[in-house]
């Protein structure tokens, strides 16, 4: 048997580095509302982060940015802020939406 | 490395050895569940964590599918990790096990074999282990309880192995060998730490590191799969020669040698060949003796390695016999003959015409006993001669 199909994992088992390869679903286009933070109220504390189910909240030191590529508009991390920083809106609201 | 220095024996039950075998082998977290015909076992590892004598976490979960989900993620997190199971308690954990050996976590699990659901047998049989053979984990049966304690040992140094990184399940019959007590030789740890040193010198396999980014399993589309189940069925296949090296290795140094994939007594010469797994096996060898005496050249193969398969070893033991019989401890829904035989016939072309006679003996308790292989040899004798032969013998419903 010839194989010649060029590794995607770099170990054995089959690992693969989050930011390229687990998020591999194009599950941005399934979103019909969008987080929005409201930068005033959030405090940080990264409940959001943690609850996200595809993990893609970006931490920017200060703050958490969603990473629109990846977002399902689940609304978890909305429901989860304790300060009510998020809000989800509308996809329609968007000129991108 | 010299030998070990001799160990203490003691006169224990076989789910009380799978306790020590655990033990010797330092596992960090434990998850386990009871379950007739293994629950000894848990308890005296439990014991052993708060006797002190074990420094492990065991967890103490709600059922078997926590247990299994519970040391593949300490698994796949870099801990050594142990369970033991059986029958409904191994059929609850079947995503579980997927997972596990699709992560590639060096898992090692004790099966106490037992008749699984549908009819409910609180009874031995190997049922269980047949019905979660395509999970692809390593799956081992053994004969005694000596060989339990030592095959556990054996089990860490091919999961953890670098090239492995499978998980591994060590069969042995339930109720024959969980509740009985034999004389068993507990090597000092010294000597297992010594034995399973080894591990610590090769590269270190991923695993998951707090902080970090990475996923296991996770990457599954289209190539990613494939690539995946590529190497996973890859790894299993160097399972093979690496349980023969494991084995001679372990003998060199405890001075107990298993045979590898397969053991074979009295095939050189031998006709015909009898092909038996688990405590059976020790019956067996007593029938070949004593068909022996009487002339028939009979031989017996005793299957160790389940999974993967040990086809090329099979081949070479039964290539030109003139006839073969073998003893299923279970059934194959669909199939007429048993497991085990069902999948010898898949290497007909390579050991040739030649009449395979399966038997399915030994269901729920019932015994495979001395007239019971006396028998079946009796019977393939005749198949050899070119006399007429009944394929499949379902023996307890024909006495």
């Amino acid at each position: 048997m010839v194989i010649k199909h060029k590794n995607i994992f770099k170990t054995e088992s089959p690992w693969s580095n989050a930011d390229e390869l687990l998020l591999c679903l194009d599950t941005g286009s399934w979103r019909t509302e969008r987080p929005v933070l409201d930068k005033e109220k959030c405090n940080y504390c990264g409940l959001c982060s943690l609850y996200c189910p595809p993990q893609c909240m970006r931490d920017k030191g200060d703050h958490y940015e969603v990473d629109l590529a990846y977002c399902k508009g689940c609304g978890i991390c909305a429901t989860e802020c304790p300060r009510k920083a998020i809000t989800m809106v509308s996809e329609g609201e968007f000129a991108d939406g | 490395m010299v030998s070990a220095q001799k160990g203490q024996v003691r006169v224990i039950t076989g789910n009380a050895v799978g306790a020590y075998g655990a033990m010797l082998c330092r596992p960090e977290v434990i998850a386990a569940y009871p379950i007739t015909p293994q629950s000894e076992l848990a308890e005296q590892l439990a014991q052993f964590v708060s006797n002190g004598d074990l420094d492990a976490e065991y967890v103490e979960v709600e059922g078997e599918n926590s247990a299994m989900n519970v040391v593949m993620a300490a698994s796949v997190a870099g801990a050594r990790v142990f369970t033991a199971t059986s029958s409904y308690g191994l059929v609850f954990m079947f995503d579980a096990l997927q997972e596990a050996s699709g992560f590639r976590a060096p898992i090692v699990m004790v099966n106490a074999n037992r008749e699984t659901p549908g009819i409910h047998s609180v009874s031995s049989g190997q049922q269980d282990m047949i019905s979660t053979r395509d999970t692809g984990w390593i799956q081992i049966i053994v004969e005694n309880d000596q060989e339990i304690l030592d095959q556990i040992i054996m089990a860490y140094r091919l999961a953890e192995d670098y090239d492995i990184q499978l998980p591994i399940m060590v069969n042995y019959d339930g109720f024959y060998l969980s509740y009985l007590a034999e004389a068993v030789e507990i090597p000092d740890i010294a000597d297992v730490d010594a034995f399973l040193a080894p591990l610590k010198k090769q590269p270190k396999r991923q695993t998951l590191v707090p902080g970090v980014p990475i996923g296991c399993g996770t990457h599954g589309m289209e190539m990613g799969y494939v690539e995946a189940r590529y190497k996973h069925c890859q790894a299993l296949e160097r399972v093979k020669g690496k349980v023969d090296e494991v084995d001679k290795a372990f003998g060199d140094y405890f001075g107990r040698y298993y045979h590898g994939q397969i053991e074979e007594y009295r095939t050189e010469d031998a006709d015909i060949v009898i092909l038996t797994s688990g405590s059976a096996t020790g019956t067996a060898r007593t029938v070949i003796d004593s068909k022996r005496e009487e002339g028939i050249k009979v031989g017996l193969v005793k299957l160790r390695l389940f999974r993967p398969f040990p086809a090329e070893k099979l081949i070479e033991a039964l290539k030109g016999k003139k006839a073969i019989g073998v003893i299923d401890r279970s059934i194959a829904f669909g199939w007429k003959y048993g497991p085990i035989c069902t999948e010898l016939r898949a290497l007909s072309p390579e050991i040739g015409p030649t009449p395979m006679l399966s038997y399915i003996d030994g269901l729920a308790n019932l015994d495979i006993t001395i007239p019971h292989i006396e028998r079946v040899v009796d019977e393939v004798s005749a198949a050899a001669q070119g006399k007429p032969y009944q394929e499949v013998t379902w023996i307890p419903m024909e006495e």
